[in-house]
């Protein structure tokens, strides 16, 4: 079973292609990967499939329904999206901000009730964070925040969990968590796609890795057969060695 | 004794609102003490006796010549406060003033041009309503000439219509009668309750009344607003539909109150950040908290308006006056997550 599939997607800025012919798709429990270098399209698919943009051409389903034929609303019910940063305002609760994540069922003219708050508790026990329900989300740190943003996207109920580069910013400590928080969530049966600038992330925690390149899908497949000295040199255009220690295989320049 | 929580303040602005419109009603030049006031009550529903003259002189001074500035002073105060906390909410930023698109400046030309036409105070107060919303229809028009919906070039837009009317109102300042019309131009942009007669009031206050309350069931959209466009749309909100509806209840909240009383400044920067120190930036709660506290704001500023001189002051100079020193005053607790 398929929870979404991108077939074909092309876009199109001004006269220069952004994505060209990409397809693939995301079975639940997977832990998806998108690599590539910066300027390679990964932002522009991550709106493609949020729904956000529209492609010149080719489509996406969710769950066998074309994208387009959805609303708003039912797209939010299958699809959660914890953006890179998020800084609102106004020192909005972490209670407040994660129980955003309960709109795409409620809507908005909905009063909060007990399975709100049940549902938001929940999400901010299982994120071992229900000591900062109180705290205003402004005054968080990094790390902190990307918690808090996937307790929203857990209390949004979404099959599909998209992250645009969720480790950015964060210090090693919170980037390690942050990513066995992923794998755990993925166990679990959700499926998760995941942008980053960092093979060794992919390498860790992904069992899937998408490789862009100048638009278009280099490779699909596991991050050990993938990613490889040769891959990393045509993207990022660097020579590394590889090392392999305890099973794990990591990159270092030469 | 119990602390304060911010589910306990929201009644409790209500009581101080109706406890201060009670206090606007009983005291000025001739204060009516409150027990005079249960005999008044007693007497017109039957259960007593007062003097009829007594009773004329109270009857008056209540319904006729308190009651009509009292009304005009809550809804005045209170949209001001509701328009600059929800206009903070669209535009995500916390010194933003209901008069960012150019409402403001687009009413005080309506008001202008009203004057030197020497219309009927009702007919100045219409154009001044009329105006301020074509100023931000075109402030709006000018951000929609790039096709984008950005925020940044709606800011630009209102700039520029704020511009373009303030130039306006100083080319009709400077065609106005020296003599005659300027003063009354001039008074008119200070704020004051003191033209409010029962006629424009009759007309305005349910409209305004209802935006209010409108504005205020419309919080848990609001607080949508502080997402990002991108995560609002993730999450199914209706991100453009809700910006654009609460700017154009916002721009009519404003212009409604300018009709009524001219121009009234700070209150909407103001009062809302108050009104957040107390109950937090949830804008189901704010926004009424932010209504009943605009309304006693303003009644105490109508207080000391009237009562400081012999001679009325205009409102706009009290409340900028005390509005600047209690925004220096809860700044460094209000600047907490923005600066």
């Amino acid at each position: 079973m398929t929870v979404l599939a991108a077939e074909r997607l092309s876009c199109r800025l001004g006269q220069r292609l952004i994505l060209d012919d990409v397809s693939f798709s995301v079975r639940p429990g997977d832990n998806i990967a998108l690599l590539g270098a910066n300027g390679a399209g990964k932002s522009t698919l991550l709106r493609i499939l949020l729904g956000l943009l529209r492609p010149a051409a080719g489509q996406v389903t969710l769950a066998g329904q074309p994208l387009q034929q959805l609303s708003r609303r039912a797209i939010a019910r299958q699809l959660a999206y914890v953006p890179q940063s998020h800084v609102p305002s106004f020192p909005f609760s972490v209670t407040h901000i994660v129980a955003q994540g309960r709109l795409p069922t409620t809507g908005l003219g909905h009063v909060a009730d007990g399975a709100d708050a049940e549902s938001v508790e929940r999400a901010l026990v299982e994120l071992g964070i229900e000591h900062l329900r109180h705290r205003p989300y402004t005054e968080l740190s990094g790390g902190e925040r990307q918690r808090v943003l996937i307790a929203r996207a857990m209390v949004q109920r979404a099959r599909l969990i998209i992250l645009d580069e969720p480790v950015t910013g964060l210090d090693y400590g919170h980037q390690l968590r942050l990513l066995a928080l992923l794998e755990r969530l993925a166990a679990q049966g959700l499926s998760i796609v995941s942008s980053t600038h960092r093979p060794e992330h992919a390498l860790a925690c992904a069992n899937r890795v998408l490789v862009l390149h100048e638009g278009r899908l280099l490779a699909d497949g596991p991050p050990h057969a993938v990613i490889t000295c040769d891959l990393l040199l045509r993207l990022y255009d660097v020579h590394v060695r590889q090392v392999e220690a305890d099973g794990h295989r990591f990159f270092v320049p030469c | 004794m119990p602390s304060l929580t911010p589910r306990s303040i929201a009644p409790l602005s209500i009581l101080l609102l109706m406890f201060a419109m009670l206090a606007a009603l009983l005291l000025g030049r001739f204060a009516i003490p409150i027990s005079e006031l249960f005999r008044f009550l007693a007497a017109a529903c039957g259960f007593g006796q007062m003097p009829v003259g007594r009773y004329q002189l109270v009857h008056s001074l209540i319904f006729e010549a308190r009651l009509p500035r009292v009304i005009a002073a809550v809804l005045v105060g209170a949209g001001l406060s509701v328009s600059g906390a929800a206009y903070q909410a669209v535009f995500r930023n916390p010194l933003v003033s209901p008069g960012l698109l150019g409402v403001l400046s687009g009413c005080a030309f309506g008001a202008a041009l009203g004057i030197i036409w020497q219309l009927s105070p009702l007919a100045v107060a219409l154009l001044s309503c009329v105006t301020g919303l074509i100023a931000v229809a075109t402030g709006v028009g000018i951000a929609h000439l790039f096709q984008t919906s950005s925020i940044l070039l709606l800011v630009l837009g209102g700039i520029v219509a704020n511009a373009l009317f303030t130039s306006l109102l100083s080319i009709t300042q400077y065609l106005a009668d020296p003599v005659d019309q300027l003063p009354s131009i001039v008074y008119w942009l200070l704020g004051s309750l003191s033209a409010v007669d029962r006629h424009t009031l009759t007309l305005v206050a349910p409209w305004l009344a209802f935006a209010i309350v409108l504005m205020c069931l419309a919080g848990r959209a609001i607080d949508a607003l502080s997402l990002s466009d991108d995560e609002a749309h993730s999450l199914g909100v209706p991100v453009q539909r809700i910006r654009y509806g609460v700017i154009v209840l916002a721009t009519l909240i404003c212009a409604l109150t300018v009709s009524l009383a001219g121009m009234v400044g700070w209150i909407g920067l103001l009062v809302p950040h108050l009104a957040r120190l107390l109950v937090g930036p949830g804008n189901g709660r704010l926004l009424p908290v932010s209504a009943c506290l605009g309304g006693v704001f303003l009644l105490a500023a109508d207080g000391v308006a009237r009562s400081v001189s012999t001679g009325e002051i205009p409102l706009g100079i009290i409340t900028e006056l005390f509005g600047a020193i209690a925004f220096v005053l809860v700044l460094h607790r209000v600047r907490r997550g923005w600066l």
